[in-house]
């Protein structure tokens, strides 16, 4: 149902209790409700029926959906919403405002620069290693793994931002109004978080040289 | 020395999501192409977090709809007695 990329049209036919409307909806956003009702309960089944239940919650209020948000924040607000009445974790709101410059969570370990001297000014002393040309290899799947894993211990608020960012494409505007987050400190989650998925990356990479 | 000069491969690894979300100003961003000419350690580091991007956003090309057809067809009985 192409009619339904725009947004409008879609919501104008789910007030009209069009059902292909809502088949449309189910199947653009149930995994993705699924995908993030994972970062605030602790198991894939209960993941399910989080977005289950957002989804009764969808059926009960899209009469009252006014469009001031986008329908994916919206989905996104419900499902948190019925998340915390599961008893999850709750979001903590964030106390730093800058952006990160040598700061406590450096992207990179700072032993691999140079020391900041007049001569050495901050300059690799240990570079990256070139990374397999990726057209070479496959997603083989110790690497999804690895990437998995390291998304998996990410502190909760840049496992947030980072899911739906780079996992589920939305864009830095869509996340800071889901989240509530300024622009600043949605760019400086995000980037601890792929600094991190990288460093994991990359370990797995130098490991699989050593051997 | 020049801003191009003074600017350090430790700054650029900070800098890389500002970079490629292009939200660095203008002056800055002048510097940091200057500096990724030169230097091909960050070049490296560079294509190595679009990688991680592109590998990161890899992991949900594979989500399936998990949601059994029972529920499916509960849920758009639902839908469609809604109100009525």
């Amino acid at each position: 149902m192409s009619e339904f990329f725009d947004e409008a049209v879609l919501v104008k036919a789910l007030v009209e209790r069009d059902p292909d409307a809502f088949e449309y909806l189910l199947d653009r956003y149930h995994p993705m409700l699924v995908r993030l009702a994972r970062q605030y309960v602790p198991s894939a089944a209960v993941a399910e029926e989080v977005a289950q239940e957002t989804w009764v919650a969808v059926i009960q209020g899209i009469d009252r959906f006014e469009q001031r948000s986008t329908l994916k924040t919206w989905l996104f607000r419900i499902l948190v919403n019925v998340a915390r009445s599961h008893g999850v974790r709750e979001r903590r709101t964030i106390p730093f405002a800058s952006t990160a410059v040598f700061d406590d969570e450096p992207a990179v370990e700072p032993g691999r620069f140079r020391r900041l001297t007049l001569h050495g000014r901050g300059t690799w002393k240990e570079p990256p290693h070139p990374w397999p040309d990726p057209e070479q290899h496959v997603l083989d799947a110790e690497m999804v793994e690895t990437v998995e894993r390291a998304v998996e211990h990410l502190p909760p608020q840049q496992r947030e931002v980072l899911t739906m960012r780079d996992l589920l494409g939305w864009t830095a505007a869509e996340v800071c109004d889901a989240l509530e987050l300024t622009d600043g400190n949605q760019r400086v989650l995000l980037h601890r978080a792929r600094s991190k998925v990288r460093a994991a990356l990359e370990r797995h990479y130098d490991q699989g040289r050593r051997t | 020395m020049s801003p191009a000069a003074a600017y350090v491969c430790r700054q650029f690894v900070e800098d890389v999501t500002s970079y490629l979300e292009g939200t660095l100003p203008d002056e800055v961003m002048v510097v940091v192409e200057l500096h990724l000419a030169d230097c091909p350690h960050c070049r490296e580091y560079l294509r190595q977090m679009r990688e991680t991007i592109a590998m990161t956003h890899a992991l949900a090309e594979d989500d399936v709809n998990t949601m059994p057809a029972d529920v499916r067809d509960r849920l758009l009985q639902a839908f469609r007695q809604h109100n009525e």
